[in-house]
């Protein structure tokens, strides 16, 4: 049995870690197509209609992949869980209704009309249609962090029956939804998601501008993308502290976690570090009673550590450390990308390719994508593995939540499968989605196809035209 | 009436729904191989194009409502399917990939790989769905407390094997009927040619699988016994069936599609007589099936579920109906296309 929770773990960890590369994307994007489509009814600005078109071109790639890959989740919960479901079915059955009736008939609905349909309806309607696209996705957002918060602040419920045949039901529908965490974790993952379109829309800007392509159009989408960019990540650091305040309230063992704080006392704030978990203690740089004071406001404030835990009920320590840590690191690096770009704009030398800074910032921009990425990625592995041992915080454990009928075999098999699919899966999105970039926004100059590609960019870092930027004398 | 028959009739609605609506896209997937040009080809994928996407989300919902409304039910159903249901998302990943990316090269081999992948996914996920079918009629192995004590390989019976052949040959008809609404010159010809073809094979398997649930799964006609209404059922489904031919004698495109919708939603109707009150048969014990009343919801979690399907639903079927009329006529290529 121990083999088929190690591989069922592993198998859910992979399809929905690919998963949501995807959702952020449909989220934060579809968001800024609200806000580059609604600029163009109001202006009539025929610049902003390009726009929309080519960021929805972008988006319908996304949403295929994400679409494809989110049916695999719907039915993992019975092949492999089989269970938790029939533990939650009863408190999750709302949300899920809820989420298929008014988000994904929603948003695959009206997708048809964004992407098809902009020579077949007016200009009004397609704006409402892409509303309802990005109406959709956040609502599907909603019912599943709904349902996962439900699953580490239970609330609104009563235990029936008893041993392996115990399950949830539902008392109060209201205090089920708006249980201790869910707000403030929906919250968080909303504005993670913006920030991923955000800095999506800038990284191909700021390629552009850095290979002086398609200027005109990269500098408004490099304005929407950082102006959305830096509301965005203010916020999500308010979200982020209220957050953690949550789970300091309703999953100390998890908080522990996160910070590494093995013994009761005031706890230090980690800024960089690693939990030995042999000596029950963290080594490295740190802010003495730091977490203590900002959870509590007083730095001497004695925090529960996780010898408060009996050993099985102890959350592992290494993997919710490290990535909680890789996300808060990658916020700042987010909010210090976005300060400097305001600091540049104000300069009004932002878009200026000539300016040193601003050239050093736009090649920092091209890779950047990948911070909130690994941002959201890194925040959800924390969250769910600081859950543990439970499934269901402190009401079921994930060892007694798998299937009975299935086998370590079997789940290998499907690994494999889900591995090599999604392998092959991700090399021809980012193919494709190259070829996208590569192809540019319409009435685009075709110009200086050789050279280095986005992708090349992105992952190097460095600049496209080469260490000696001087505009003359590009080599092939 | 019950909360739990309530929920039994919404789940076939949306199985039914799904049947019927991605029952086309499916069946346009398995003709795709027999267009020859790479225009054609591509009609035929923009055909389904605008609609695939919010057909697959009715079985989507219907997973969800299955995981809401029985719990027991979705957990036994699908852990016993577990690689016959892996290998089901495998294929629907791909036939939704394949239709998005196929057309954005246009080396040769990159598009004949999409293209089989798109008509090999369509055709494994219409047959798996048979088979999930056809396994649901037998019933499957369950223990007391509803878990599988089977093979894998017990899931591959002649009579399961059936099922899903009849599914891809009402798909194929259906697919091709929907083709024949949205093309226009040589290729529609071609494709009324093959509604006789697909028709054909639709109805020496229809026979072959009435014969074989008649000899052969005595348990799939308790309640006909009991409610000979239900043969009224049966007597659509055939005049159904009967009707197709008639309307391609009479060169009736849009008939024809709804008289193979019809077909579908009947088969589907049967299937949910023939399995009621049970959700998941076990053929070790008739007391340890899993039924209606056994496997739901708390009856609280029902009423709640039944408000939010009564106040979704309308607005799901007025802009599913706005869409599909968006996207009337016959289809052609543009620069928003595939």
């Amino acid at each position: 049995m121990d083999d088929v929770l190690f591989l069922s773990r592993l198998q859910f960890a992979l399809t929905i870690m690919f998963h949501y590369l995807f959702p952020p994307f449909s989220i934060g994007l579809g968001a800024l197509l609200v806000l580059m489509e609604g600029t163009y009814l109001r202006t009539g600005r025929e610049e902003f209609h390009r726009m929309a078109k080519f960021w929805t071109k972008i988006f319908a790639l996304n949403f295929a992949i994400g679409v494809a890959t989110g049916i695999v989740m719907e039915f993992e919960f019975g092949t492999n869980w089989a269970v938790y479901s029939r533990f939650v079915g009863d408190v999750f059955g709302s949300a899920l209704a809820a989420e298929g009736i008014f988000a994904f008939f929603l948003e695959s609905g009206f997708l048809a009309v964004l992407v098809f349909g902009w020579d077949r309806v007016s200009p009004r309607m397609h704006f409402f249609s892409t509303t309802m696209v990005f109406a959709g996705s956040v609502f599907s957002a909603v019912w599943i962090v709904i349902a996962n918060s439900w699953q580490q602040t239970p609330a609104g419920f009563h235990i029936v029956g008893d041993g392996m045949s115990a399950r949830a039901e539902i008392t109060d529908f209201w205090a089920m939804i708006f249980n201790p965490s869910s707000m403030h974790r929906l919250g968080h993952v909303i504005l993670g998601s913006f920030l991923q379109g955000a800095f999506f829309v800038s990284s191909i800007c700021a390629f552009y501008l850095l290979r002086r392509r398609h200027q005109a159009f990269a500098r408004k989408g490099l304005g929407f993308g950082l102006g959305f960019a830096g509301v965005s990540v203010l916020a999500i650091f308010v979200s982020g502290h209220a957050q953690a305040d949550k789970v300091a309230e309703t999953q100390p063992a998890k908080l522990a976690a996160f910070e590494g704080h093995f013994r009761t006392g005031p706890a230090p704030l980690y800024l960089l570090g690693w939990p030995d978990v042999e000596a029950q203690k963290t080594q490295g740089l740190a802010v003495p009673g730091g977490v203590s004071f900002l959870v509590e406001g007083d730095f001497g404030a004695e925090l529960p550590g996780l010898d408060q835990f009996s050993p099985e009920d102890q959350p592992p320590v290494r993997i919710p450390f490290v990535t909680y840590h890789l996300m808060v690191g990658a916020g700042v690096l987010m909010f210090l990308l976005c300060a400097a770009a305001a600091i540049q704009w104000f300069r009004g030398r932002l878009f200026d390719v000539e300016d040193r800074s601003s050239r050093f910032l736009l090649r920092a921009l091209v890779p950047a994508v990948l911070l909130p990425i690994l941002a959201n990625q890194s925040g959800w592995v924390a969250a769910e593995v600081g859950r543990q041992p439970w499934i269901v915080y402190g009401l079921l454990r994930t060892s007694d939540g798998l299937s009975q009928a299935v086998t370590a075999e079997m789940v290998l098999t499907s690994i494999i499968m889900f591995g090599v699919i999604y392998a092959l899966l991700f090399a021809v999105w980012v193919f494709v989605l190259n070829e996208k970039i590569q192809h540019g926004p319409e009435e685009a100059p075709v110009r200086g196809e050789s050279g280095p590609k986005w992708l090349d960019v992105a992952a190097a870092g460095t600049d496209p035209a080469g260490p000696s930027f001087t505009g003359a004398g590009r080599g092939g | 009436m019950d909360l739990q028959i309530l929920w039994f009739v919404i789940l076939g609605v949306l199985l039914g729904g799904y049947a019927v609506l991605d029952g086309f896209d499916l069946g346009v997937g398995i003709l795709h191989p027999f267009a020859r040009t790479d225009q054609e080809r591509r009609l035929f994928m923009n055909a389904i194009g605008p609609l695939w996407d919010g057909n697959e989300v009715w079985l989507v919902t219907f997973g969800g409502a299955l995981f809401a409304a029985f719990p027991n039910a979705y957990a036994s159903a699908f852990s016993s399917f577990y690689l016959p249901f892996m290998l089901l998302l495998f294929a629907l990943i791909f036939r939704g990939v394949s239709l998005e990316f196929r057309s954005k090269r246009p080396e040769r081999v990159w598009r004949g790989f999409w293209d089989y992948s798109f008509f090999g996914a369509s055709t494994l996920a219409t047959f798996l769905f048979g088979v999930a079918v056809g396994n649901s009629m037998i019933g499957l192995p369950l223990d007391a407390r509803g878990v599988f004590r089977g093979e894998t390989m017990d899931l591959v019976s002649p009579y399961s094997c059936l099922i899903g052949l009849l599914a891809v040959s009402a798909f194929a008809v259906h697919g091709a009927n929907y083709l024949h609404l949205k093309l226009e010159g040589d290729i529609r010809v071609a494709v009324g040619r093959w509604r006789w073809t697909a028709f054909g094979l639709f109805l020496v398997l229809y026979l072959f699988a009435t014969i074989s649930t008649l000899v052969g799964v005595d348990r799939a006609l308790e309640n006909f016994r009991s409610g000979p209404v239900l043969w009224g059922l049966v007597g659509l489904n055939v005049l159904a069936v009967a009707n197709v031919p008639r309307t391609f004698v009479l060169d009736k495109p849009l008939q024809a599609f709804v008289s193979s919708g019809a077909v579908i939603l009947a088969l589907v109707a049967l299937f949910g007589a023939a399995l009621f009150p049970n959700m998941v048969t076990s053929t070790l014990d008739p007391d340890w099936s899993i039924t209606v009343y056994n496997a739901s919801s708390s009856e609280k979690t029902l009423t709640i579920m039944a408000i939010i399907a009564a106040i979704g639903m309308p607005f799901v079927l007025a802009y599913t109906v706005a869409i599909y009329w968006v996207f009337r006529g016959k289809v052609s290529l543009d620069k928003f296309s595939y």
